[in-house]
This record gives C-alpha cells, structure tokens and sequence, in this order.
C-alpha cells in the first residue's frame, strides 16, 4: 500500500491519469510530474504561502496537501490564469503597479488574490490586508501588491476602499 | 522537508476509518485538512506507519442547527465556520474566533475535526469548545460516546481520543438570548498562534451578571475555564472591582510557557489585560445590562 496510488485529477482544466506514492506532495506533483514549475515552492510547512494553488476554487497550501488527496478535484495554478503573451486582468494590474521585484511570491499572491476576488464583492484595505497575510513576500513592503489588488477590485465593480 | 513513507488508506465512512486505526494498532494516525499533520509529517516530526484519509467521508461536513445546539461534522472547513449564517446568527462568537485562525489557505482546509483532535494549546477551536460547553462526538470500533470538551482536553496535544477512535462531531450549544460576548487574542503577527487569548460571554437579569463563562488559552498546556473568577463575576453588575478581580484570578491560575515568541511572564500580563477586555465586550454587547 505505500506502493503507487491511482491518482485521476484536473489541471487548469486538463484532465491527468497518473500513479503517484502517497507521500509525494501536491506541490512537487505539480512541479515535478506535470512541469508546471509556475507554482513556487519556500518554505515547505505552510508558512510563506509561496505555493499557494487552487483546489476546487479555494486557495490551500500546495506543501500541505498530498497529490492523492486531490483525487478527482480540479486544481488551479498560476499557468492557468493567463501566459506571457496574454496576461490575465489581475496580473496585468500586478505589473501596472509593480506589485513583484524577484517574483518568488507572486505566483502565491496571484492565486490568493484570485481567491479573494472570486468571494467577494469588495474589500477594505484592511480586509485586503488579512487576506493576503499568509502569503509572505520581502521585496516589496506589499504597499504595491495591496495597490495592485485594489485596483484588481475597483475594476470588477467594488471601489475597493 | 518532505513526508516519511506510510501505508495509504483512503476510507470511505467512519466504520471504514476506526476499523483501519484499530488494524493500525496504534501506529495509524487520520488526516483531513491536514494543516496541522502535514507540517509535522514535513518535519519529520510524525512517522505514521499508515495514514488513515478520511477526507473523502460523505456527510461528514454539515453545520445543522439542532435543539441542542449548533452541530457541525468533522469535516467542516474554518472557513465554513467563518462564513455560516448559523454561526453568525447563534454563536457569533465562534465566528469572531475563526477569523483569528491562521491564515486564509489553511482555513480552507483545516477541519473542525481535526484542529479538536490536533488539541494545540494555543488554537482557538479548542478554546471555544470549552468556553461554549461543548460536546464531542466520538466514534470507536464498538462504541460510539459523548464527551464534553472541558473533559476532552487533557494536556499539550494529548486528548481523550482512544488510538482506534476519530471525532465525528461537535456540538455547541447555542449562546442565551440577550448573552453578550468578548473575544481577544494577541499574536505577534495577523494569523500566527495566540501568545494569548480569552473569550467570555456573560448573561444578565437587569443590571445582574446571571451566567458568567471565562475561558483562557496559549497560557498552560490546554484552554481552561477559570471558575474561580466566573464565580466571582455572578451576582452583581460589572463593575471595575470585579474585573481587577477576575484579571488576577486568571493570572494566578494559567502556567504560561517562555519560547522564543513571549515570556512566561509577559504572557501572564497579556491574559490579565485580555480578560478585562473580553469582560468589557461582553457586557457591552449583552442586552439588559452592562457597564
């Protein structure tokens, strides 16, 4: 039994049939098994939030969550908002206000933001704050990051104050 | 930082589940969320034998209001707490606490179930279970029992779970009509573990306290109730006397930890402050009376 699982699950909307050892975290599956490096990997224990994905719509951890405990959800990661050519309207407001320098913590970011977008109408600053709290970054001071969600807000109706 | 190898087992219901712990013999542990083992498993600092998934169960995920109270299953989320209008409506103080747990990511995960059964002595779940006199549901091999949270808690991650049993449930009896309540945590950032918090509701008839409930955390090796100062709280308004007096009787019953985030002694002075705070919400937020 600590041989291979079955394990059948979406990505960004492709459909994956592969057998995995149960240990083998959802994050180095994405990354190791699929290629989608996009999903950053820091600390490893749920602290920096570097690997933050969606799973059914809600943002987790992707190092504290097995690959087999994704059977049959559909998983979102950073390649599936949108691609270098085409960015997607969150992404684009991340690179109107400089909202990365290194970049580590943006694929995170984004996909936390994704999240906070996708569940509410608005948010104050205050709120937008909290709700990016688990995603480390340290370049920034996150004043930009904040600004580029905020827009990302007042763009889809919200004043986002 | 990655995971020991382990046996897998997926159950598929609770009978599935305590039979595979008691075939584990004590060396099978469950995961839901995850949010507390998965680290631990990262670290290396857990080696189960076999992991026992119970994350696919059906039905185990339900918030229902009943004449008891308010049950919710083991497999509700944080966030469900945080977010449900049966939380909000009768036990808004449940969701205040859960806004205090981690970060988003892990509220999305995390489970009720698991965060009880984890028993972190500075998580706000447990907390609230002893301050609201909650009820356990418990499910073994052979039996299935009831178990109120006060008596569930034994120590620093220790609990009165049997090594083949899981926790299906918990119910939270619904706070008094016109029953006010506090909540305050202090952590050193949004999200980190409590160095303290407390959580109080109190009743009152006319201008008297009728029901008083202080509960206290990340201040000994589990969350307690401090009835020494309940007690002293009955009977009369709130006045400032009163609080002094609860704030000392806290102080002198909790036996914090020193680590590298706070001293035993600044967490001592913490939950003093915090339990004058809890008391002043609640009375200020109790219908019938107050300061």
């Amino acid at each position: 039994m600590s041989g291979k699982h079955r394990l059948q699950l979406r990505v960004n909307g492709v459909a994956h049939d592969r057998e995995v050892e149960p240990r083998l975290l959802l994050s180095d599956f994405l990354r190791d098994e699929l290629d989608l490096t996009g999903t950053h990997v820091g600390c490893e224990h749920g602290v920096c939030g570097a690997c933050t994905v969606l799973l059914n719509g809600d943002s987790v951890r992707s190092c504290l969550c097995l690959a087999i405990q994704a059977e049959g959800s559909e998983v979102t990661t950073v390649e599936g908002l949108g691609s270098v050519d085409q960015l997607n309207s969150l992404q684009e407001k991340f690179r109107e206000h400089h909202a990365l320098q290194c970049g580590f913590c943006t694929p995170g970011m984004l996909m936390t933001a994704t999240d906070l977008l996708s569940k509410n109408k608005q948010m104050s600053d205050e709120e937008l704050r909290e709700g990016l709290s688990g995603n480390l970054c340290r370049c920034t001071g996150y004043e930009h990051i904040v600004s580029a969600v905020r827009a990302a807000f007042a763009d889809k109706g919200g004043d986002g104050s | 930082m990655k995971p020991p190898a382990f046996d897998y087992i997926a159950a598929t219901s609770v009978e599935d589940a305590v039979a595979a712990l008691a075939r584990s013999e004590g060396e099978g542990k469950l995961i839901a969320g995850g949010q507390s083992l998965m680290p631990m498993l990262n670290f290396r600092l857990a080696g189960p034998a076999v992991l026992i998934d119970v994350g696919r169960i059906a039905g185990l995920d339900g918030i229902e209001e009943t004449d008891e109270g308010l049950t919710v299953g083991a497999l509700a989320r944080h966030a469900a707490l945080e977010t449900s209008p049966g939380v909000a409506k009768h036990l808004p103080v449940l969701a205040e606490a859960m806004r205090h747990v981690a970060h988003l990511a892990i509220r999305n995960r995390g489970t009720i179930g698991g965060s009880l059964s984890h028993a972190d002595p500075a998580a706000e779940l447990p907390l609230m279970a002893v301050l609201l006199d909650a009820v356990l549901h418990i499910t073994g091999p052979e039996e299935s029992r009831e178990v109120p949270a006060e008596e569930f808690f034994i120590g620093a991650l220790t609990t009165d779970l049997e090594d083949e049993e899981m926790v299906t449930a918990v119910t939270f009896p619904y706070l008094p009509a016109g029953c006010g309540w506090g909540f305050e945590e202090v952590s050193r950032r949004s999200g980190d573990f409590a160095l303290a918090a407390a959580a109080a509701t109190l009743s009152f008839e006319g201008s008297v306290i009728s029901e008083a409930r202080l509960a206290v955390t990340g201040v000994d090796d589990l969350p307690l109730r401090i009835s020494e100062a309940e007690e002293g709280l009955m009977g009369g308004e709130l006045t400032e006397e009163k609080i002094s007096a609860a704030a000392e009787s806290v102080q002198a019953s909790v036996n914090p930890n020193s680590d590298a985030q706070a001293s035993a002694d600044y967490r001592r002075h913490l939950i003093g402050v915090l339990t004058a705070r809890v008391l002043r919400a609640a009375a200020a937020r109790a219908t019938g009376g107050g300061l």
